[in-house]
């Protein structure tokens, strides 16, 4: 420490730490003025009446108030982040009646919007074992109660509502194709292109509930039509059915309505005296769409690469 | 203290001027050469700006990525460019605080990759957005519970952080480069004379700047684990076959090393060669620069027979349909390239030690370096197409993944990219530390105070 009683020495020391206390500084500043978002009212003597969580009336100062800051939603984007209150939406897919008829399909294509290939419900050929004859199953998606879909998202694009509906919200969306990469039920789509508008279609005002109009660059998923679940109708595909595939209902009811026959039935007599069940409990997704087995089904065998061939000709 | 590393392999012992005028020589001409790469490199970049406007105007359905290989090419690269980042906390960090001195002249050329492999993983990421007109959401709406967000941490930290580490040991040289290199054009002199931030090397300054170092070089180890730990977690959390696994951050993070080794081990060669810097980076470093690949090779071999052969022996339904087509299906040409001439055939050569020479050595690495970047190609690709449904109802095209020009070009630019920032950063600045090469020889002249500069002394 002797050597460094002369002043060059000192002065070079404190040039260097000033240097770097001048671009800590700036660091933080630059951090803070990005941070900061809190309105700063000067106390003014008026006092503000307040109902606090415990539903006393008090009287504060203004400046005793911190603002939150709303996020700037859409009247349709705040009203599809909120679910139909006293609902917990359900499906139950009678896997013995589908014949492949497809209308589930070109409906949903049809109420979206989508390329024929985009469809939120996905009619498969099955076939379990190989003496088993295969069936048809339509999968839309799931609406797991425990979605590994919305868990992964990192913007909040994707969520579960109050009344089970998983949706997407497009005007967030950053189209990471992290859910794609989640979803284990193969239910997410992503728009690769400009969907095929008019600039009139396209400047409409987006709907969650219906993800119309679609966006490039964003997901597209089932939502369970939310938008005719507002309106008391039942989802697109679900009335399109010719031949009573799908009961669609109301857990907390405990009733689901065939969307062909308009019968109403008790949701769990449903499933337990048919042995309904779900998809890949195993992987603790909660799914809430059921499935009654394929039992008794009257559609004729047709070979999976037949079945592709066949598709390929309908979209032409 | 640290014995002299290479001064036995020298006819006589050079001085500290030498030294000094021998690493800053390559700084004072810019030469015909030099520019034409510069430009090219340019050119490339331009190519790849062009190709990404294309994609930005039309969507990402102007690469072959779709709905089930919905990720593509750049995450790989992504997680390619992350893993050849983390070479500059092995070797300046890691190396170091085992006292491996030997590895002194390397650390700057690796923290320099680090930093242009970090920024291109940044931009990977961007340039595989749907919409990155939206990228502020991840700030505005960020989730922590989405991986995403932890990845979107630790990358820009790690990116700080390497620019810390360059810069730190940067800073006594840069102040010799501020008294010597008079003769250079002004926006220079005041770039060193900025960059310099008043060094005198006076006793208190080389104190502070080796504590920094000692803080940065322990600090740079979490975040380099977390940065590629995380990027594995973005496969590992999907209950995908092929990704779905526990070891991922491990297999990643070993991955990484080879990777980085590689790249260094290539960077060597080249500035050896055009900066005549034989006497500084010898045969001695790339001998024991190639058994570090080695090592790192076979730890990730450890991991990929770990990876492979678990799954692989009990052949679920899925991971028997994945490892089907990885060992003998639509993969397996590509597979077994990879893992032969990128793994098991470098580690079988290198074990000789003419391999270990630095023309074998170089042509061995762009193996490795190739191989490490189809290996992620294969870890990220194939098991997209395994989900746990049939894929039916698509177009046939939906159902294999063959990048497009516009992804080629793009992944060109990223490379590219990363060239130009190692190259502009050695065209300013020495690519051997001038002050470390000197202290390790023992012939240091720019030390008021010998006895506090030695930053690898142990502080206990």
């Amino acid at each position: 420490m002797k050597d460094q009683q002369h002043n060059p020495t000192n002065d070079s020391r404190r040039n260097f730490l000033k240097q770097a206390a001048l671009l800590g500084a700036g660091v933080v500043a630059g951090a803070g003025v990005l941070t900061s978002c809190s309105n700063h009212l000067a106390s003014s003597g008026e006092k503000t009446k307040l109902l606090t969580a415990t539903g006393e009336l008090v009287e504060v100062d203004p400046s005793q108030i911190k603002r939150v800051r709303k996020e700037k939603l859409t009247e349709l984007q705040e009203r599809g982040r909120e679910g139909l209150t006293g609902h917990h939406w359900t499906w139950v897919i009678d896997l013995a009646k589908c014949k492949n008829a497809r209308k589930c399909m070109d409906d949903c294509v049809g109420a979206h919007e989508l390329k024929p290939y985009q469809s939120h419900i996905n009619v498969l050929q099955m076939q379990d074992s190989k003496s088993g004859a295969p069936y048809y199953m339509p999968t839309p998606c799931f609406h797991c109660d425990n979605p590994p879909c919305t868990k992964v998202c990192p913007v909040n694009a994707t969520f579960k509502r109050s009344d089970g509906i998983v949706l997407i919200d497009n005007l967030r969306c950053i189209g990471c194709r992290f859910c794609i990469a989640a979803c284990p039920y193969s239910a997410r789509r992503f728009q690769w292109f400009e969907p095929d508008y008019t600039e009139e279609q396209k400047n409409r005002v987006y709907d969650v509930e219906l993800n119309v109009p679609q966006k490039k660059g964003t997901i597209t998923k089932c939502l369970m039509s939310a938008d005719r679940l507002r309106i008391g109708k039942l989802p697109y595909c679900v009335s399109a059915c010719p031949n009573g595939v799908y009961w669609f209902g109301d857990k907390l009811e405990d009733t689901v309505t065939n969307g062909t026959t308009h019968e109403t039935v008790k949701f769990s007599e449903l499933i337990r005296d048919n042995a309904g069940y779900t998809y890949f409990e195993d992987l603790g997704t909660k799914p809430q769409v059921y499935y009654l087995p394929p039992k008794n089904r009257t559609s004729p065998y047709v070979p999976v690469d037949k079945f592709q061939e066949k598709y390929e000709e309908k979209r032409g | 203290m640290s014995t002299p590393v290479t001064t036995s392999t020298l006819p006589q012992a050079p001085t500290f001027e030498q030294v000094r005028e021998d690493l800053i020589r390559p700084l004072h001409k810019n030469t015909f050469a030099n520019k034409l790469w510069i430009r090219f490199l340019i050119v490339i970049i331009i190519l790849g700006a062009i190709a990404y406007s294309h994609q930005l105007i039309k969507g990402l359905g102007v690469t072959d990525m779709r709905d089930y290989s919905a990720w593509g090419v750049y995450i790989a690269n992504f997680v390619f460019w992350v893993a050849v980042s983390l070479i500059g906390s092995l070797i300046s960090s890691i190396l170091k605080l085992l006292h491996q001195n030997w590895s002194n002249p390397l650390s700057r050329i690796a923290e320099m990759i680090a930093l242009g492999a970090i920024t291109m993983a940044a931009a990977s990421i961007v340039i595989d957005m749907g919409r990155p007109d939206r990228l502020q959401n991840v700030v505005l709406h960020g989730r922590l519970q989405s991986p995403i967000l932890w990845d979107f941490f630790v990358v820009n930290t790690y990116l700080v952080i390497s620019i810390i580490l360059l810069y730190l040991p940067l800073i006594p040289d840069i102040a010799i480069l501020r008294d010597r290199m008079t003769d250079s054009p002004p926006w220079q002199r005041k770039l060193y004379k900025a960059l310099s931030l008043g060094w005198h090397g006076t006793q208190e300054q080389w104190r502070l700047l080796r504590r920094s170092m000692i803080v940065m070089i322990i600090l740079i180890l979490p975040v380099a684990f977390s940065i590629h730990t995380v990027t594995s977690w973005l496969f590992a959390v999907n209950s995908r076959t092929g990704w779905h696994s526990t070891i991922f951050g491990p297999y990643f993070i070993a991955g990484a090393f080879v990777a980085g080794s590689a790249a260094v081990i290539i960077a060597m060669y080249v500035f050896r060669k055009r900066h005549k810097l034989q006497q500084y980076i010898t045969d001695r470093h790339f001998n024991m620069m190639n058994k570090l690949l080695v090592l790192t090779m076979l730890l990730y071999l450890y991991f990929n027979i770990n990876e492979y052969l678990v799954p692989g022996y009990t052949w679920q339904r899925l991971d028997g349909e994945h490892l089907r087509e990885l060992f003998l299906g639509h993969q397996a040409p590509l597979f077994w390239l990879t893992q032969i001439l990128g793994l098991v055939a470098p580690i079988v050569l290198l074990l000789f030690r003419r391999m270990r020479k630095p023309l074998p050595s170089l042509i061995i690495s762009i193996f490795v370096l190739l191989g490490a970047w189809m290996k992620r190609m294969l870890i990220v690709i194939p098991t997209q197409f395994h989900p746990e449904f049939p894929i039916q109802n698509v177009p046939k095209h939906f159902l294999e993944y063959i990048p497009t020009y516009t992804e080629y070009v793009i992944s060109a630019a990223t490379l590219a990219g990363a060239m130009l920032i190692i190259t502009l950063l050695v065209r300013v600045f020495p690519v051997v530390p001038i002050w470390e090469e000197a202290h390790d020889r023992g012939i240091n002249k720019i030390f008021k105070a010998e006895k506090t500069s030695n930053i690898h002394e142990n502080e206990a």
